[in-house]
Formats: structure tokens, C-alpha cells, sequence
């Protein structure tokens, strides 16, 4: 079941081969999503579910698909599960599903699932390809829960909705602030992220 | 003077490599060249002798910035004691209440900056930049005084670290640090930078100039008066009585410490251009592109956009627009260097500053945004003319290929 091969499809994405830190993929949403912690997280678990499916469907048919038509073929699945995932959280959680807005419809257009599903999900069987699509999505899901982390706790003093900032600090004269609330913030998050990656990973740094 | 050079030449062997305290290596070379000429010369290629450096540029440019502290100072004074209704009180007291309020703001803004310069210095072995010295003085003087001070010291380290440091330091940063300061203030804690609040300070300043404050007291600056303003645009003063053009001019309005009095502002202005240190075509360009777009404005006047009624002389005096144009505008790492570059690049943070001020009613002062929107295209400015001129050589060199 879990092989080194699997489990490096598992687990690679997580650190050393992260989407988002280290292929600097799917950032849009990265900054979108993550001025709060709740919708980071279910952001996170609707890429995880919409990666790990299409990943495994498409590896089904990866030896029907046509070469000439696969990135339609592998458009209309996405667009079919991403439409699932929507439909389920406005009926569960509507109102995560407002502050998401369009960001979960524009996860068809994530690059790290057109990235997984062609270089993996078109070469290798479906329980390998399960492994990476949730492999890559948790990586991503680490990343906006961390953004999303420093950009509640600094911009609105707030986890999770709740004030863990002690009233005795606003009385002192302290402010949230209000930066951290806006996109380029999550750009310098995310770019300190990478900072702090990199210098603990010796191999990744660039020349 | 000689126990001193003594003095460092025996301390310099523990910092040099193998030494107790390599690692303060650059603190050791800083403190030398601070203290004495430093005697290396270039062996290679063709150099200019001039004994300007980058320790004397940055001196000049401070003390150019000199009449506006002090001025500053002086206003921040004059604008508390008006407030609490003793403005009899004289001139001296006025000035020292303001050196108390804004000395904290400067060693803030001097600790905070060199600080990480010199931490940033070690870790990576290099020397000590004066780049500093600059930024560090221009922060409290274009910081509302009513800021508080923690606020300063995060922003500078921000400015400092995300502006300069990892762009390489000195020299090699796109946006001008001071200004990221002020912009990460100005978006990070917007309460603080703009309104009644942030221009006058009302408390006393390290024990000095309590009192209570008048009832007509109204601590909006007149470009914030003028945003908010229906009909006529009539400003005035914290007491509200009229203001003219002039004092605006001279500098008696509330603001930001060094922004307020253009005769401090040209006096600066004057020492920059005479040394050469500062672009005049920069400087120049900008007052006529903010020249000719408050003119534009002003000849298609609007009730929507009440700052479109101020004559354009008035918008000049008014708000940062002289502090950015002589100061912000002419930082050579920041500006464009080419010659045609340097028109178009000012002429376009005049036209965007009093472009914010007027249209936008977000914004009652454009200058900030307009300084580092045109930043950003400097580089682009340049590009384009110094590949417009290779091409026109070009076609020089080819049509005399075909002459002959």
C-alpha cells in the first residue's frame, strides 16, 4: 500500500516539494482566501477533495484520453467535482460559502491541479495518484493556514473569530493591523514563508 | 585627535579575522571611516578624485533638512500652545515643547533603522552603509507627531528590512524607504495617519505643555478641511479663524513636522541644488507638472471635487507636495537617472499627486502614492530612453553608412 514511491507522493509535497512554496503555484488564491483562518482551512479541504478525485479519475482514463483533447477531458472533470464541492458547502456551511465567493468555482483554474494532473495523474495508477493529490493538497492547505494564522492574529487580533489578543494590550494602546488585512500583506506572508523554507532547506536555494 | 588614531590602530587587530571580535568586523570599519578619512584608494580603472562620498552626500542632504526640523519643531510648538489658547507664550517655549515631542519619534527611528543595519551588516560581512542616516531623519519628519512611537518602530523595521535589506541595502532599493514607512502606516493603522487626531499634539509633551484644550479647536490640516468642504474651500486654523495662502507658505498650519513651511522647504532646496547633490530636473519637473495639473483642475472646477477650486499656487503650498518634490522625489537610488528620464519622471509625480489629491476623495493628499507609483516605473522610464537613444544612433550611423 505504501511503497517509497507512494510514500514520496504522499509526503514530498508537504515540504520539499511544496506547490505553493517551492513550485510557487496557486498564490492567487493563497492571498484570497486567507484573511482568516476558517475559510483558509475550508478552502484547504475543498482543493484536497477536488485534487485527490480528479487525480484518480483522470488516472482511470488516462489510457482513453485522446493527447489532442486531455486538457478539456481534465477541465470538465475538475469543473464537475469543483461543482460538487460548491453545491455541498452552500448547503452546509453557507456562510464560509459567501466569504469564499468565486474562489471555490476558481479552483478549476488553480495551477496546481492542471500541474498534478499532468505530470502525475497521466503516467501513474490511481492509488499512487490519490496519494499525490492529497499529498499536494495538504501542502497547500499548511501554507494558507499559516498565512492565514499571522494575517487573523496581527490584522483583526482574532483565531478562529475568537480575541486572543487580552483587552489589556488595546488598552495600552495597541492596534490590530489593518495591513495585514489587505492582499499585498498575504504577498509579503507568503514571500517570508518561503524565506524561512529555503534557509532550512539548503538544497532548494537557488544561485 | 592622535590617541585616537592610536588608540583604534591598537583595538584593530581583535577585529580582524582570528581576532576576539571578528564578528563586529563592520562595526569596527564603520566606526573608522566615521572617525577618519579612510585611506584606500582604486588600483584599477579610471576614477574620478573627488573627495565627495557617500558619508558627505548624506551629510548635505541632512543639513538641508536642517531649516525644516527646525521650523518643524518650532510648529509643532506653536500648534500646541494655540491649541490649549497660549499661543502669547513665547517663541523659545514653543520650540523646545516641540524638540520634546519630537526628539522621541527621531531616536526611535535612529535606533530601530541603524540597529537592524548594523545586525544586517554582521550577518552578512559586509560594511556599514550610511544609507541611513537619511531615512532616518526624513521618518520623523513626515510622520504625523501624534503617532505612537511603537507604531514608528515597527514601521521603520518593516521599511527597513522589506524595502532596502533584501533588496540588497543601500542603493539597491526600488521604493524610498522613508515612504514605505509612511505607507505602511498609513495603511496599517489609517486612524492614526489621517483626520482630527493625528496632525496636533494636544498632551504634554515629556511633562511639558499640559493644558486644556479651547472649544473651538479643530485638529484638521487644510487639505483635509478642503476634502470635506462644500461649496467655497475657505481653511483654517486649529482655532478657526481664516487662513490665508501665505501662512501656508510660511508654514504656521498643521501637518506632518517637516512639510509645513515651504520657505523652510526652499531653503533646503536652495543647499541641495547648490551642492549638486539633488536632481534639478527632477525637482523642477515636478513643480510644473503638479503646476499644470492644479491649473487644469482648477480651470474645470467641480463642486464634487471641492479641491479642484484651490487656486493651483495654494495647492503647491499646501500638504507634502514641496517636502516630497525636494526631498522624496530627488532621491537619486529611487529616480530616474537619465536625463529625459528625470523630466518625465517628475513631471509624472506632479501630475499624479495633485491627480490623487483632486479626483480622489479617499486620498486628501496624493503625494506619498504618487512618489512611490512613480518609483516603481523609473526603471521602465529609463529603459525606454536609453533604448529610444540607441536606436536613434543607430539609424544615425546607418544613414551616414549610406552617405558615404
Amino acid at each position: 500500500m505504501l511503497s517509497k514511491k507512494n510514500k514520496e507522493a504522499l509526503f514530498n509535497p508537504l515540504s520539499k516539494d511544496n506547490p505553493v512554496l517551492v513550485q510557487i503555484l496557486g498564490i492567487c488564491s493563497a492571498l484570497a482566501v486567507t484573511a482568516s483562518l476558517e475559510p483558509a482551512i475550508v478552502m484547504g479541504i475543498s482543493v484536497i477533495c477536488v485534487l485527490a478525485f480528479s487525480n484518480v479519475i483522470i488516472s482511470f482514463l488516462r489510457k482513453t484520453i485522446p493527447t489532442n483533447i486531455r486538457i478539456i477531458v481534465q477541465l470538465v472533470v475538475v469543473a464537475a467535482l469543483v461543482i460538487i464541492v460548491q453545491q455541498v458547502l452552500i448547503a452546509y456551511n453557507y456562510d464560509v460559502s459567501k466569504q469564499l465567493s468565486v474562489f471555490i468555482g476558481l479552483i478549476i483554474t488553480n495551477c496546481i491541479l492542471m500541474g498534478r494532473l499532468e505530470a502525475f495523474a497521466m503516467h501513474n495508477s490511481p492509488w499512487p495518484s490519490f496519494l499525490d493529490g492529497i499529498g499536494n493538497g495538504l501542502g497547500y492547505t499548511i501554507v494558507l493556514v499559516i498565512v492565514a494564522f499571522f494575517r487573523e492574529l496581527l490584522g483583526s487580533g482574532t483565531l478562529f473569530g475568537f480575541h486572543v489578543i487580552p483587552q489589556w494590550c488595546y488598552d495600552h494602546g495597541y492596534e490590530n493591523n489593518g495591513l495585514m488585512i489587505l492582499a499585498p500583506m498575504a504577498l509579503i506572508t507568503v514571500g517570508c514563508i518561503i524565506w524561512v523554507h529555503r534557509s532550512r532547506n539548503k538544497e532548494l536555494q537557488e544561485n | 585627535m592622535k590617541a585616537l588614531r592610536n588608540f583604534m590602530n591598537k583595538i584593530e587587530p581583535s577585529f580582524r579575522p582570528g581576532g576576539k571580535l571578528a564578528k563586529l568586523e563592520s562595526v569596527y570599519d564603520g566606526m573608522e571611516t566615521f572617525l577618519f578619512t579612510p585611506n584606500a584608494t582604486s588600483r584599477s580603472g579610471v576614477h574620478i578624485h573627488d573627495g565627495n562620498d557617500l558619508k558627505r552626500t548624506m551629510i548635505t542632504v541632512v543639513a538641508a533638512l536642517v531649516p525644516a526640523l527646525l521650523f518643524g519643531m518650532y510648529n509643532i510648538g506653536y500648534q500646541h500652545y494655540l491649541a490649549i489658547g497660549q499661543a502669547h507664550i513665547g517663541w523659545f517655549t514653543m520650540f523646545l515643547y516641540g524638540l520634546l515631542a519630537l526628539l522621541p519619534v527621531i531616536v526611535v527611528s535612529y535606533g530601530v533603522g541603524l540597529g537592524i543595519e548594523f545586525i544586517s551588516a554582521q550577518i552578512h560581512h559586509k560594511e556599514i552603509q550610511e544609507g541611513f542616516l537619511v531615512t532616518g531623519i526624513l521618518i520623523p519628519l513626515i510622520v504625523p507627531i501624534n503617532t505612537p512611537l511603537w507604531m514608528t518602530a515597527v514601521a521603520t523595521a518593516f521599511a527597513v528590512i522589506f524595502a532596502k535589506e533584501i533588496f540588497g541595502g543601500t542603493g539597491m532599493n526600488i521604493f524610498n524607504v522613508a515612504l514605505i514607512t509612511r505607507a505602511f502606516l498609513f495603511f496599517a493603522y489609517p486612524s492614526r495617519m489621517s483626520g482630527d487626531e493625528a496632525f496636533v499634539k494636544i498632551d504634554s509633551a515629556l511633562g511639558m505643555g499640559s493644558g486644556k484644550v479651547v472649544d473651538t479647536f479643530t485638529g484638521a490640516t487644510p487639505l483635509g478641511q478642503v476634502a470635506t468642504s462644500v461649496g467655497d474651500p475657505s481653511m483654517t486654523n486649529i482655532v478657526g479663524e481664516p487662513i490665508s495662502c501665505l501662512d501656508a507658505f510660511i508654514g504656521f498650519i498643521p501637518g506632518s513636522p517637516g512639510e509645513t513651511s515651504m520657505i523652510a522647504i526652499l531653503i533646503g532646496a536652495a543647499i541641495l541644488l547648490l551642492t549638486g547633490i539633488a536632481s534639478w530636473r527632477i525637482m523642477c519637473s515636478v513643480f510644473v507638472g503638479g503646476l499644470g495639473m492644479a491649473a487644469l483642475a482648477h480651470a474645470l472646477p467641480s463642486a464634487t471635487y471641492p479641491a479642484s477650486l484651490l487656486d493651483p499656487w495654494t495647492q503647491l503650498c499646501l500638504g507634502g507636495f514641496a517636502f516630497g518634490a525636494v526631498f522624496m522625489a530627488t532621491d537619486p537610488v529611487t529616480g530616474a537617472r537619465t536625463k529625459t528620464g528625470q523630466y518625465i519622471y517628475g513631471l509624472l509625480i506632479g501630475v499624479f499627486a495633485i491627480l490623487i489629491r483632486v479626483y480622489n476623495s479617499g486620498y486628501p493628499e496624493g503625494m506619498m502614492l504618487a512618489i512611490l507609483l512613480m518609483n516603481a516605473f523609473a526603471p521602465l522610464i529609463d529603459h525606454c530612453v536609453v533604448s529610444s537613444n540607441i536606436k536613434r544612433r543607430a539609424r544615425r550611423a546607418a544613414a551616414k553608412v549610406k552617405e558615404d
